[in-house]
């Protein structure tokens, strides 16, 4: 103990093993002070809320928010089968969010990607145009949607109905079944910068020599993308995906601002009506809900990591 | 030595490497990239992502008559209505304490977890420490979650928090879930500092202390720059723990206090735009100088 206290800067990794249990102690001792802040820190504000959590949703809440003892899964059951909810819809429709904005990300990703992995004049220009849509918050990104697909002055309405693609009078986002869409562009379109940057990080460890090598024997462009480029690119595609299904199965502003429909209606997913439950209902049903959720978005990456293995050895 | 590595292109790991302009571009498999399609991409792509911003930053120079005429006119704004600016003020959206909220609460959650994370950073990557793998499982636990998935835990938690305290809780919440990122990519950069730096100067009789802030620091300053920069973007960017946690309308930052007028002064658009291109051009800038290198800190969790 005292040795270590002296002389702490011992390179620990090759002498760790020649150390005693108090040295490891010491060692534990001598690591406190540089964590501790860190620690309590994530136990105050992330673990603590999320067990609070947990215990709410099995606690009786009155309309004022007053605790009023055990409710066994009754919350649950509630959260579940509340009266103008279309559940199953929302539970469809958060599947489809999930599986359509990562899925659609991830394809325009790769191209974008291997876009911007060539050398050309004006690549740091594209790259800082991508970049835009994830410093932007995207509360302020969906505003101006907002207003470019109002039926009477937004300018993205007009340039639609210039092109047929949009009736006179069709306020997409007045419908909550259009609107739905319409979040989901706009969600794949703040997804794009982070996704296409980890993709491109991935291309760039693809060695320049053995694509040179296939090119001399012979192979064409997209047997080399498919045979040795994509392989090398799948521990980037399963990060990029799974810190993608995470974000998108979270996201809130999106929909809340694209689909100003008040209520419970068929445009929401699952996280919407987190925040609309904990307006109506109270802190134990949307916790319950909460739970839910989060055991929700835990199943959707199980089954990714099953169906997609991007762990697997090629 | 201090101003060597700073300058070394590998100045931290997995950072996106710029390509040496004019380098070889016709042999191998990038051979005779389309000039044209380049061009046409190029265009596209832009264009795409930039579109909407300059929809906003129009808008903003758009009188109110321009900006509620049916239908929109495609054409720009008539002169540019700079006074905007300056009238969105003492307008009915009166930007004002939201902004004050979001530039507290961003700066506040920056130097909370530059204060928290470096050391911890710092730690990790000089020593192997019995805990160790159970604290990096605990700094992954926190990547993976986010204010959204535990928003209703954190209004109860924090219910008695109100007033200028709603800011102090929206700080550490802000500091807590971005904390992850910011150590991971600054041990990253610590560990990419030969050792034999710092033990020459605890030789010299400096303490850990000491060594971190005057020798180690100023050696990884792009990590520490790129970590304040993503915590200082994410927090003035937050909605979700915002939209729960302050109650007193006076108190929310703009995230939360801007959508509301949507409905009700819905004719007021310009000042929506110049509200948003407030709130997004700054942070734009900031991210702009850093977006090379924040891939290291944003997937070095999944990966490890």
């Amino acid at each position: 103990m005292t040795t270590l206290s002296t002389s702490p800067i011992e390179p620990l990794p090759k002498t760790g093993r020649r150390r005693t249990s108090s040295g490891a102690l010491g060692r534990f001792a001598m690591a406190v002070p540089w964590l501790l802040p860190a620690v309590v820190l994530i136990a105050a504000v992330v673990l603590y809320p999320a067990g609070l959590m947990i215990y709410n949703a099995f606690r009786k809440f009155s309309k004022y928010g007053f605790e009023q003892g055990a409710a066994g899964w009754s919350n649950f059951h509630l959260a579940l089968t509340f009266p103008g909810v279309p559940m199953g819809r929302i539970i469809v429709n958060t599947i489809v969010w999930v599986v359509v904005v990562v899925a659609v990300t991830l394809l325009i990703s790769l191209g974008l990607a291997q876009f911007l992995n060539k050398t050309f004049r004006g690549r740091k220009i594209v790259r800082l145009a991508i970049v835009i849509p994830w410093a932007a918050s995207v509360v302020m990104t969906s505003s101006i949607f907002l207003n470019g697909l109002d039926p009477n002055y937004g300018l993205i309405a007009r340039m639609m109905r210039a092109l047929g693609l949009l009736g006179p009078t069709t306020a997409l986002t007045d419908n909550p079944d259009t609107a739905f869409w319409v979040a989901v562009v706009v969600a794949i379109f703040v997804s794009l910068p982070f996704t296409t940057y980890t993709l491109l990080a991935g291309l760039q460890t693809v060695p320049k020599d053995v694509l040179e090598a296939a090119h001399v024997d012979g192979a064409s462009r997209g047997q080399t993308y498919r045979q040795i480029v994509l392989p090398i690119l799948r521990p980037a595609v399963a990060v990029a995906a799974l810190i993608n299904i995470i974000n998108v199965f979270n996201s809130l502003p999106i929909l809340q601002i694209l689909n100003p429909t008040a209520g419970y209606n068929t445009g929401l997913t699952t996280t919407p009506l987190v925040f609309l439950y904990k307006t109506t209902l109270g802190p134990g049903v949307s916790s319950a809900l909460s739970v839910l959720n989060f055991a929700f978005c835990l199943v959707i990456i199980v089954i990714y990591l099953l169906l997609v293995r991007p762990t697997k050895e090629v | 030595m201090t101003t060597d590595i700073s300058d070394t292109p590998a100045a931290g790991p997995l950072t996106l490497t710029e390509p040496a302009p004019g380098g070889s571009r016709s042999t191998g498999p990038d051979r005779a990239p389309n000039r044209i399609g380049i061009v046409i991409g190029s265009i596209v792509i832009v264009a795409v992502f930039v579109a909407p911003y300059l929809l906003m930053l129009l808008g903003s120079l758009k009188t109110q008559q321009e900006i509620t005429s049916i239908p929109p006119p495609f054409g720009l704004p008539s002169g540019p209505h700079f006074e905007n600016y300056v009238n969105v003020w003492s307008s009915q959206v009166a930007p004002f304490n939201g902004l004050v909220a979001t530039v507290v609460i961003s700066v506040g959650a920056t130097v909370l977890v530059l204060l928290v994370a470096t050391p911890a950073a710092y730690y990790l990557a000089r020593f192997r420490f019995p805990g160790r793998l159970a604290f990096l499982f605990l700094v992954l636990i926190t990547q993976m979650l986010q204010p959204t998935v535990l928003a209703i835990g954190l209004f109860k938690e924090f219910l008695t928090w109100t007033g200028h305290m709603s800011w102090v809780a929206l700080i550490l919440v802000n500091g807590a879930f971005n904390l992850a990122f910011a150590i991971w990519i600054m041990q990253a950069f610590f560990a990419s500092v030969p050792k034999e730096v710092d033990e020459a100067a605890v030789v010299d009789g400096a303490g850990r202390f000491q060594v971190l802030f005057k020798i180690s620091l100023p050696l990884v300053w792009p990590g520490v720059v790129t970590a304040m920069v993503f915590v200082f973007v994410n927090s003035w960017n937050e909605y979700a723990a915002a939209s729960v946690m302050v109650q007193d309308n006076k108190l929310q930052p703009l995230t939360v206090s801007l959508p509301k007028f949507f409905g009700f002064y819905s004719q007021d658009w310009q000042y929506v735009f110049t509200v948003a291109t407030v709130a997004i051009v700054p942070v734009v800038v900031l991210f702009s100088f850093v977006e090379k290198r924040l891939i290291g800190g944003l997937t070095a969790g999944a990966v490890k």
